[in-house]
């Protein structure tokens, strides 16, 4: 082997579709930065603010009657609108998935919309539909039934925004797995319900979780349309976020930050399952979803 | 019978609400509702929500590619925290994120008060309303663009290294035209998301009339005084230049596919 042969420098085998180590490191620094000053410091600042003054006291904060009475309206729309949500979500993408009719690109807009309205007007819908003046009011009042500025109004608009997660969530894994199970099922002699319970249901199970968390987190967390048809009673109709507004808008900052860091650790939970859920499911289906 | 129960609930939860919205809007005399359009203080609020919601969207745009870039192709310590922590304005409520922004940009707060000593106001400003609308809409680029760059396929940019063009080249005349139509999509999800944004903003924009007040906190008020005519007329009027705005994005996007002739 002839000695003058030079051995080139590193620099020369650099692959050819990546950037320079500097380059790389300033792009990582601009985006860790960027994320850390808009995501990471607000959430720490939630957590900080509410143990100002310890946890004693926060946790004091939270345990006043009007808090609590928050947190248990929160659970009681969550408990009701998701369920709700989850068994229509399955219904409309096993629908738009399975079978082929006129209208279904309509139905999907209409899935969709609340995603696209504004959180505000989504409760001025239900203003308008039962308030003063309006069809539906007189008729349910007559009833001996308050749906404005009352629970029903709050959990109807919490139903409307927290529509989509589910259907959306489902409709593109149910159309990529096609029929051929089900068909295969029922020619084997199963009834729909058993079709539905054996072969369907297992094949969407991790989608179906994915699209339940994020239900439940929206439920949890909705504000404006919440606001609008509230009327804010206080111990009546007052959400979780409501009560960290009236109690922020009291300068009570501790109590208004110590019942936000509560639905603060409810998004980590759900970020936290999020992630988990996309290890199993693969991340594809996931960000399929149009929210 | 699924899809007949699907049609009843879609029914009774979406298209009757939205039927009364329509039956409102109608019984509006077109006298009434051109009153209300052209009040000052309905134009400022305009105004103000859809700049602030396309200036944030801007950033977004810029920021979330960089962010998606940077979450595909480099390996670092802690990128699978911060790719599960793009997520977090979806999952935090929007009041908790409004407050936590205030305390922070406040001239008071950890990153008010070092612009607050170069005489910078963010918090109750419009600037503030900017703050709150990129938290809001970052994580619809991110989604929207990361798939698009996992798929892409390195052999482009290898054919392009070998005809000679430098690095820098090829990420400005290769990768971002294919890029280009995802980067649409995301900005104009945050776009739409952040002109109709409420919880987030009211607590850090301030709210004074003319100058920070936002078009859904202008729908709020007119409501809490029962002024339902001119709440359906400034409700109706921002779903009308949204869609508008949208179409027109729609539109560019499906140009940019056929200019750049990429299938992504």
């Amino acid at each position: 082997m002839p000695s003058d042969v030079r051995v080139p420098h590193p620099d020369a085998f650099r692959n050819p579709v990546t950037e320079s180590a500097v380059a790389r490191g300033t792009t990582i620094a601009i985006a860790v930065a960027f994320l850390a000053l808009v995501l990471i410091l607000p959430i720490v600042a939630v957590f900080s603010e509410a143990l100002r003054r310890g946890l004693d006291v926060a946790l004091a904060a939270v345990s006043e009657p009007e808090p609590l009475a928050a947190v248990r309206l929160t659970l009681t729309i969550a408990a009701i609108a998701v369920p709700l949500n989850t068994v229509f979500g399955i219904c409309a993408a096993w629908a738009i998935a399975k079978f082929d009719f006129k209208g279904k690109t309509f139905l999907i807009t209409l899935i969709d919309l609340p995603f696209s309205v504004s959180p505000v007007i989504s409760g001025l819908v239900y203003v308008l539909l039962f308030g003063s003046g309006s069809l539906l009011g007189p008729f349910f009042a007559s009833a001996g039934i308050q749906v404005l500025f009352a629970v029903p109004g709050v959990v109807l608009a919490t139903i409307f925004v927290t529509f989509p997660f589910v259907a959306r969530e489902l409709i593109p894994l149910m159309q990529s797995q096609g029929s051929g199970d089900e068909e295969a099922a029922i020619a084997l002699g199963a009834s729909g319900w058993q079709t539905f319970l054996h072969v369907t249901l297992p094949n969407i199970k991790w989608g179906l979780l994915y699209g339940v968390l994020l239900c439940n987190a929206r439920a949890m967390g909705e504000f404006g349309a919440v606001a609008v048809v509230s009327g804010r009673l206080r111990g009546e109709t007052v959400t979780m976020p409501l009560e960290i507004e009236i109690l922020y808008n009291e300068y009570n900052f501790v109590a208004a930050f110590a019942v936000a860091s509560l639905l603060a650790f409810l998004a980590l939970v759900t970020l936290v399952l999020k992630a988990l859920l996309e290890r199993i499911y693969g991340r594809d289906h996931v960000t399929g979803a149009g929210h | 019978m699924t899809f007949g129960l699907a049609v009843l609930y879609l029914g009774l939860v979406i298209l009757i609400p939205l039927a009364g919205l329509a039956w409102r809007s109608a019984a509006l005399g077109l006298e009434d509702f051109w009153q209300i359009a052209t009040d000052p203080r309905v134009i400022a609020a305009l105004r103000t929500s859809f700049s602030t919601a396309f200036i944030a969207a801007v950033v977004n745009a810029v920021f979330g590619t960089l962010v998606a870039w940077v979450l595909v192709r480099y390996e670092f310590f802690g990128r699978r925290v911060l790719d599960a922590i793009v997520d977090l304005p979806f999952a935090l409520p929007t009041a908790v994120a409004g407050i936590a922004l205030t305390t922070l940009y406040a001239p008071t707060g950890w990153v008010g008060q070092l612009f607050a000593s170069a005489g910078i106001r963010i918090a109750y400003t419009p600037a503030g309303i900017v703050i709150a609308l990129i938290f809001i809409g970052l994580p619809f680029v991110v989604r929207t663009v990361q798939p698009v760059i996992e798929d892409f396929e390195t052999d482009v940019e290898e054919a392009a290294a070998l005809l000679g063009a430098s690095r820098l080249q090829t990420i400005v005349r290769v990768v971002l035209p294919a890029l280009f139509p995802a980067l649409l999509t995301g900005f104009s999800l945050a776009f739409g998301r952040a002109v109709g944004e409420y919880g987030s903003v009211i607590f850090i924009a301030g709210n004074l009339p003319y100058k920070s007040e936002i078009a859904p906190l202008l729908i709020v008020m007119r409501l809490e005084e029962f002024n339902y005519p001119a709440a359906t007329a400034i409700a109706t009027i921002m779903l009308v230049i949204a869609f508008g705005i949208l179409l027109s994005i729609n539109l560019l996007q499906a140009w940019s596919r056929r200019r750049f002739g990429h299938a992504l």
